[in-house]
């Protein structure tokens, strides 16, 4: 009888140590609740407040130029072929302008990624040194730093290669060395054992399991890189954001032109993202049918 | 109480489940045995209705499980708890908050998502974790415990669903033979004080004598052995496995008892017969 006494007791005093844990961790959120959702209305409130026009008297318009776009396309849908074949070159410019960039940074930021990672990195004093390096890549914006390169080097697709490749490189360094940190070491140690040098246990011991993953990264980097290739062409890079902008300002009567270059931007996003994947579902789970378990 | 009828699953071209019935009319533990790819998982994620049958039909007190959807068929699977092999766990939570899952089907998503349990259900957990042996380890994360007491963490899950059966998945596979016992005890005292069906895959023979009333055994999909554990010689276990006439229940034993049995016949210079 003492014994069961006694731990029903013991029982009890686990409960109120869980209850002042749980009661603990309520507050905590709470408080984090109230600090969101402050930061957020007082974040929205300064933006408003140096907005020039005012959102709330701004808001009635927004639609306003979509509507534009999308009459005008209607009314000479017609066209419409005629455009998206038009705009095609341009398009396939902008598409290599961000291959190959994101191919270059790809190289650089997995490189970078392996010297980063903390214990796969070879020079374990270079890890601080490459993250800052990375930081800086992210940090300057590739439209600055495909002005200066175009001040440099002349308008064309070359500096907006460079520019974009070497914000990639930025991203992809940072985003792939996380991926590398989740990497098991085992098999590692394994080629170690048999004594493979850096290279030999970076290359058959980690990539094989990060592959997917990094494949995944970059063919996204690749998404956003069209992107950003688009916009470079506003500021001289040549490709199909030279088009948008001239198609786009107000008062050409160009809308519908305007209008095929977003066809075109959005299959384009469509067709990579499509291929991605594919290609990585058939990296994760091979070619072979996958075998039945019970 | 729970009636399986000519239960079949089929995955492209292969069976993995083959007509199998099966008749439950009181509670009882019940043991499912059968080399891997049998189809006893299948078996038992169909009546838990992870998965879909292809055909035939599973009652429970006359309602037809297979026919659920929904709202119901989650309400069907609070009523009928899974313990994995894996543990499957929220490896990142605390021990009670896993064993809390167990109330999910009853509670609002909104208070589950921001954790905020009765403390009524928290107190149960930590009752229930207690009954296990493993109240001590209430604060700290799921990943932090070992297979045993984490498979233990899994069973009380289970028990916080306040279920009518109880289906186990191997859960014993990845264990110790230390913790394996723990955990059958556990599932044995279960269903003796608290009156639930157990219903449990295992791979071993021995197990499935020791801690089970009536044995269950699976080939190719096929239940070809349906009968008490004492039916179930040598000659029957060769049949359920598809093995010859080298087939030796100690070489698949994880009792600790068995062990030093072969070992002893070994010293002896005779083979182990059982």
């Amino acid at each position: 009888m003492a014994e069961a006494s006694d731990n029903s007791i013991r029982v009890d005093g686990i409960q109120l140590a869980y209850m002042a844990q749980v009661r603990a961790r309520r507050i905590m959120n709470l408080i984090l609740i109230v600090l969101f959702a402050a930061l957020m209305f007082s974040g929205f409130a300064t933006a408003d407040a140096r907005n020039a026009g005012g959102f709330w008297d701004g808001l009635g318009n927004v639609l306003d130029f979509p509507a534009d776009v999308f009459g005008e396309a209607m009314e000479r849908a017609h066209l419409l072929p005629g455009y998206l074949l038009k705009y095609l070159p341009s398009l396939l410019e902008t598409v290599n302008i961000a291959g190959a960039a994101t191919l270059l940074g790809a190289v650089m930021g997995l490189l970078l990624s392996l010297l980063a990672t903390r214990g796969l990195a070879p020079f374990p004093w270079l890890i601080t040194p490459v993250r800052r390096l990375l930081d800086i890549l992210r940090a300057v914006p590739e439209i600055v730093i495909a002005l200066v390169l175009i001040f440099l080097l002349g308008g064309g697709p070359v500096p907006a290669m460079i520019a974009i490749a070497l914000h990639t490189t930025g991203a992809l360094g940072k985003l792939l060395s996380e991926v590398n940190e989740n990497a098991s070491l085992k098999p590692v140690e394994g080629l170690e054992s048999v004594g493979a040098n850096w290279s030999q246990r970076m290359a058959l011991g980690v990539l094989p399991q990060v592959a997917p993953n990094h494949l995944s990264y970059v063919l996204l980097r690749f998404e956003i890189n069209i992107r950003a290739s688009a916009i470079l062409g506003f500021v001289g890079a040549g490709g199909i954001g030279y088009d948008l902008r001239n198609t786009m300002s107000w008062g050409q009567g160009k809308f519908d032109e305007a209008a095929a270059i977003f066809v075109l931007l959005f299959l384009t996003i469509v067709v990579v993202d499509q291929c991605s994947s594919a290609l990585r579902n058939r990296l994760t789970h091979g070619t072979s049918p996958s075998k039945v378990t019970s | 109480m729970l009636r399986i009828e000519k239960l079949t699953k089929r995955f492209g071209v292969n069976t993995a489940v083959d007509a199998a019935t099966l008749d439950i009319d009181k509670p009882a533990m019940i043991g499912i045995i059968g080399r891997s790819g049998a189809g006893k998982s299948t078996l038992l994620r169909m009546i838990n209705r992870l998965a879909d049958a292809s055909e035939g039909r599973i009652l429970f007190e006359g309602r037809d499980v297979t026919a659920l959807r929904g709202a119901a068929r989650r309400a069907w699977q609070s009523d009928c708890a899974m313990i994995f092999q894996q543990f499957n766990l929220v490896p990142r939570m605390d021990v009670v908050s896993n064993v809390l899952h167990g109330t999910l089907n009853r509670r609002s998503t909104l208070a589950t998502v921001f954790n905020l349990y009765p403390t009524a259900d928290i107190h149960r957990a930590i009752e229930i974790l207690d009954r296990l042996g493993i109240a001590e380890h209430a604060p700290k994360r799921a990943e932090a415990l070992s297979g045993g007491q984490q498979q233990r963490v899994a069973i009380a899950r289970a028990l916080m669903q306040d279920p009518r059966i109880i289906l186990a998945d191997e859960p014993i596979a990845s264990l110790d033979p230390m913790n394996a016992q723990t955990v059958m005890e556990a599932l044995r005292r279960i269903h003796d004080e608290d009156g639930r069906t157990v219903i449990c895959n295992l791979h071993t023979l021995d197990t499935a004598r020791r801690y089970c009333d009536r044995v269950v055994g699976m080939r190719d999909g096929r239940i070809v052995f349906d009968g008490l554990p004492a039916q179930l010689t040598t000659g029957v276990a060769r049949e359920i496995y598809g093995a010859g006439a080298d087939f030796s229940e100690a070489a698949t034993s994880t009792e600790i008892d068995t062990l030093d049995a072969s070992i002893r016949a070994a010293r002896k210079g005779a083979a182990p017969v059982y």
